[in-house]
């Protein structure tokens, strides 16, 4: 029993760039969005795998979605989810050790990440494949572009590369050091919030609470 | 059929079967994969820690508890050792490989495997200019770490992470001492 009136499948992806954007409008998945936005090179691989998950799980919860019991759903969403989390993660130390090292504990902790639960009861398990698998690309490109704003800010300014390419020739002592460490994740993901939410003030005309 | 356990739960444990054999399919294709991304790791590593050593020709033993790979040089001649070592850390485990010479007499080099020290600050351990510190002391001598060393058995700490550079110091003293006794003793 699929509703049919629902968002259509690029109505779903645009939501997830900015509108609803995961990171900054809907304040979801801020475990990663703190933690690893150190360096683009982490957040870039960060985002990846939360795309890889979310995208599989959208599909499969779309496809049983009329399956589903509606007291059961959250342990069918978390089963699905831990599923992917644990291939991505076996890929990563596959294919790409060394960021599987550097990322350690945080790809095991995409299944707590509320994006990827929130879109399946949100949208995947309400829609056909279609919008789903719009609103898994949506949702994905906003997290990774919420990420790599945060990183870029972070790695530029702690430690004057980017993608670990010098860009700004800092010597050592002038280092923003602290942007690498947590409290630049909390005051770089504070200030671009109150831009975000200042450019969508502007855009439509009235200032959102934020 | 509607409302007994199964006509509830059906959708959990056909899943639960599907995903546990995708997750045991994975792991049969990966595991071999991974496990040797971890002894490359190591193995890459041996002519740095041990110079001269070549790694297709060294070979693991175990010393005691250690796992221990026995350097060799290009002509088989035995030229060194590298010793796994682990300890706590400021903020978790570090995991060491130590470089010596044939008769564990001197340190000839350091690497950091695993380590998650603060960023920036104790996590600067795995830079070379840290680790290079080490090489040419005794495995008999009691290293600490100093912000002003005083004499040959000092390491230059790190700024901002003494704790961090106390750390490799006490791992690198306690896995050399156990080596070299293993050494005594597995030889006499």
């Amino acid at each position: 029993m699929a509703t049919l009136d629902g968002p259509t499948p690029l109505e779903r992806f645009i939501h997830g760039i900015l509108p609803e954007n995961p990171v900054y409008r809907q304040l979801l998945g801020m475990c990663p969005t703190l933690a690893v936005t150190g360096n683009m090179k982490a957040a870039m691989t960060m985002s990846a795998a939360t795309a890889f998950v979310l995208i599989c799980a959208n599909i499969i919860v779309s496809l049983i979605r009329n399956q589903l019991k509606p007291h059961l759903r959250i342990l069918v969403f978390t089963l699905t989810i831990a599923t992917f989390v644990t291939i991505a993660d076996r890929l990563l130390a596959a294919f790409l050790y060394p960021m599987s090292k550097q990322l350690g504990p945080y790809i095991p902790l995409i299944i707590v990440n509320c994006i990827i639960i929130c879109r399946c009861e949100v949208c995947a398990s309400k829609q056909t494949l279609g919008p789903a698998i719009g609103d898994a690309l949506g949702q994905s490109l906003g997290f990774a572009l919420a990420l790599a704003s945060i990183a870029s800010v972070r790695e530029l300014l702690g430690a004057g590369t980017w993608f670990d390419l010098q860009v700004i020739p800092f010597s050592d002592q002038a280092k923003w050091g602290l942007m690498v460490l947590a409290p630049g994740a909390f005051l770089t993901l504070g200030t671009l919030l109150g831009v975000a939410n200042w450019i969508s003030g502007k855009f439509s005309g009235k200032r959102t609470a934020a | 059929m509607k409302n007994s356990y199964l006509g509830q739960a059906w959708l959990v444990l056909a899943i639960s079967l599907v995903f546990g054999a995708l997750l045991a399919g994975v792991q049969v294709g990966l595991a071999a994969k991974i496990a040797a991304n971890k002894l490359n790791e190591t193995l890459s590593q041996i002519p740095n820690l041990v110079p001269g050593g070549v790694a297709d020709q060294s070979e693991e033993v175990q010393m005691g508890e250690r796992a221990a790979f026995k350097v060799m040089d290009a002509n088989g001649k035995h030229i060194g050792w590298v010793i796994k070592a682990a300890g706590n850390g400021f903020a978790d485990r570090i995991e060491l490989l130590i470089g010596l010479d044939a008769d564990a007499k001197m340190i000839t080099g350091l690497y950091v495997l695993a380590q998650k020290e603060t960023p920036a600050l104790g996590d600067n351990i795995k830079k070379a200019e840290f680790r290079d510190r080490f090489n040419g002391k005794p495995t008999d001598a009691v290293l600490s770490a100093a912000q002003s060393p005083e004499g040959p058995d000092q390491i230059q700490a790190l700024s901002g992470a003494t704790i961090s550079s106390q750390s490799v110091c006490d791992i690198v003293n306690g896995a050399t001492d156990q080596f070299v006794a293993a050494l005594a003793g597995g030889e006499e």
